[in-house]
């Protein structure tokens, strides 16, 4: 087993508000190893962007409780000083965000932007930084590159602004990209572009990628392993076999369900998950998720389930008895997913 | 952007016949004194006043008048181009007396301007960045001060303690530079600025809180956008995060808005001159208009005209180049 690239350890985001304390992130446990691709799915709410933003020290303890540990090479990101895990953050670690449009300035031109996170971290000439953010441009798939650097992001379309973003991202060749709903904000058509843009500059740069999305959909065919949240915890984690073909989570079970399908033979219609996402403030007692569960019964409302490997990597937070959840899953969930 | 401009400067001289047109109506449709009675003293036999009218050009129907000034102002008078014709009052032309006063208003808009820039903005920077802070509670206590105080007790005020009671100020009117071109008055420098100083403080002080308010909330806005996170997920460095991408986008509104005031104020800051009893545009201004003086009110009109639609394309060509987003065509 190789070294683990980042670790992170029971961690809690608490942002305190005029109506309570928002639980955003309630216990997150998970490691990511060079060359992994990790897809974070849950509803809005679930703390999946959170988490990620706490990783790359973007929420801070000024206005955030902020608890656990997040180790990355064996080193606490929590405790390290300002100026320290700024270096880190845009060097080793890079970040891809939902919408395009708002994410570059508007009044500085895209490859000055590129230039500028060169030498945030790496002396180097503007002539050369430049250099360097043209290559990236064309490895990233934008034509003309040399022309398109002078350009304003208005300029761009949203698929190659969002390409120029993950230039900006991978531009120092980080260990991590993590990209929050990349794709989210796209044309359905560039969707899948950008999608395999990332996979195939994950190979090349040899990184570890963490896709967040709300959309199971997305990360069907690019996440090697799968982290369902709901509500500030994980509630499955897996493989991505386990989970398209054994999900054991019934909040799992409902985002495969409300996943659109286009070779449906009966043309059936999705099955939305009933109910809302709770609040962040009063969150049900014992399983988050039991009010909105068919499947929960007395215990469920009582007691917390914790997440607990049930074959090798597989794990899921949830009361059902294995057997049970996947004959569950087979009867119901597969016939109609 | 050629073609921009060419179109903006017709639209200008078309605006500033407007507004000759309108001064020229409201002046008429009014019920004023007859200027010439005005000038005839006590008791005038009508044969004066008529004189007087003939004289003036008052005897000749207000289209004609309206003619006249027009052709003057186009093709220039006794007194040169453009021709603004003479005072009723002193029958001293009018664009001289403009001229010899426009100082006045500059050296105050500008002093003001400064003032109000250095104040306005690090207050709402400090505002927005510690938010709820002491700083910040204070500064927008002064901004609430600011924008609620009417210039000419805030200016009597000054007047009172600082020069009456204390004495550390100098008295109120304008102290020139130069007494003539080229020669510093027998004080010079520090006269003008003495007797400046008041006067841009009032003037600036109301500025000043609005500006420390927009900026202040600009900025708060522009440091919640999106292409804020992206800044700081780069790894640069909170100050180049604040200084350079925020306040870019929290300043650039600003630029209009200060090309706005100060082109309003050249048009004459009346009210801190009647106060400070400065001999500028808007002192002529507010004469012109107690007196029924036609001619000054559209000298002084259209003069302030003149700024605030050159401004407004001065704005909006800087505007294009601060904000690459916008193009015009």
């Amino acid at each position: 087993m190789p070294e683990p690239l980042l670790e992170i350890k029971n961690l809690k985001v608490h942002f305190p508000t005029d109506d309570g304390l928002v639980k955003a992130v309630d216990g997150v446990n998970l490691t990511l190893y060079p060359g992994q691709t990790l897809g974070v799915v849950g509803e809005s709410g679930s703390g999946k962007s959170v988490t990620w933003l706490t990783v790359m020290g973007l929420v801070t303890k000024k206005e955030a409780i902020i608890e656990g540990e997040i180790l990355f090479r064996g080193q606490d990101l929590l405790k390290l000083p300002v100026d320290e895990l700024r270096n880190i953050r845009g060097s080793k670690m890079g970040m891809v965000f939902q919408d395009p449009m708002s994410s570059l300035h508007p009044f500085f031109k895209v490859g000055d932007q590129i230039v500028e996170a060169i030498r945030a971290h790496q002396r180097m000439s503007k002539r050369e930084a430049m250099d360097l953010a043209i290559d990236m441009l064309r490895r990233v798939g934008i034509p003309r590159p040399e022309e398109r650097a002078r350009q304003y992001p208005h300029e761009f379309s949203g698929g190659m602004r969002q390409r120029a973003m993950i230039a900006m991202a991978l531009v120092l060749n980080p260990d991590v990209l993590i990209a929050d709903e990349p794709t989210t904000a796209l044309d359905v058509t560039v969707q899948a572009q950008i999608l395999d843009l990332i996979d195939r500059l994950e190979q090349e740069f040899n990184a570890a990628v963490v896709i967040i999305t709300h959309d199971l959909g997305v990360v069907a065919e690019h996440a090697d392993d799968i982290l369902v949240m709901y509500a500030g915890k994980p509630v499955e984690f897996g493989e991505r076999r386990d989970i398209y073909y054994g999900a054991h989570h019934p909040y799992t079970w409902g985002l495969l369900q409300s996943i659109a399908r286009l070779d449906e033979a009966e043309r059936e219609r999705l099955r939305p998950i009933r109910g809302l996402p709770p609040s962040l403030i009063f969150v049900p007692p014992g399983c988050a998720f039991h009010p909105r569960c068919p499947y929960a019964f007395d215990r469920c409302s009582k007691e917390s389930p914790e997440l607990i490997p049930e074959n090798g990597h597989h794990a899921s937070a949830c009361f059902l008895p294995l057997a049970d959840k996947e004959r569950i899953f087979k009867e119901e969930v597969l016939q109609r997913s | 952007m050629i073609r921009y401009i060419i179109r903006r400067t017709l639209w200008i001289f078309l605006v500033l016949v407007i507004v000759t047109g309108l001064t020229f109506v409201i002046f008429y449709v009014l019920p004023v004194a007859n200027p010439a009675l005005l000038i005839a003293g006590r008791n005038p036999t009508p044969a004066l006043v008529h004189q007087i009218e003939v004289n003036l050009g008052l005897n000749h129907p207000a289209w004609y008048q309206y003619l006249t000034y027009m052709k003057h102002l186009v093709l220039g008078d006794q007194y040169g181009w453009p021709g603004f014709g003479f005072s009723y009052t002193n029958l001293v032309s009018v664009k001289s007396q403009m001229y010899s006063r426009l100082s006045v208003t500059l050296s105050l808009t500008v002093g003001a301007a400064v003032l109000w820039l250095l104040m306005g903005i690090p207050i709402g920077i400090v505002s927005a960045l510690r938010r709820r802070s002491w700083a910040d509670r204070a500064g927008m206590l002064f901004a609430l001060f600011g924008v609620s105080v009417p210039i000419f007790w805030l200016g009597l005020l000054m007047l009172y303690f600082f020069w009456f009671k204390l004495g550390i100020a100098c008295s109120s009117g304008y102290a020139p530079i130069f007494n003539s071109p080229g020669n510093f008055g027998p004080y010079g420098l520090a006269s003008w600025a003495c007797h400046l100083a008041m006067p841009w403080a009032a003037l600036a002080v109301g500025y000043a809180a609005f500006y420390a308010r927009m900026v202040r909330g600009n900025l708060l806005e522009t440091m919640n956008e999106d292409y804020i996170r992206t800044a700081r997920a780069k790894g640069l460095p909170e100050r180049r995060v604040v200084f350079k991408h925020g306040l870019r986008g929290a300043l650039t509104p600003v630029v209009t808005m200060f090309g706005m005031d100060v082109a309003f104020l050249l048009g004459g800051a009346v009210i801190t001159e009647v106060t400070f009893n400065l001999p500028g545009i808007g002192l002529l201004a507010y004469q012109g208009i107690l007196n029924e003086n036609l001619p000054i009110i559209q000298g002084t009109v259209l003069l302030a005209a003149f700024f605030i639609v050159f401004a407004n394309l001065l704005v909006d060509i800087v505007y294009a180049y601060l904000d690459p987003r916008v193009r015009y065509t």
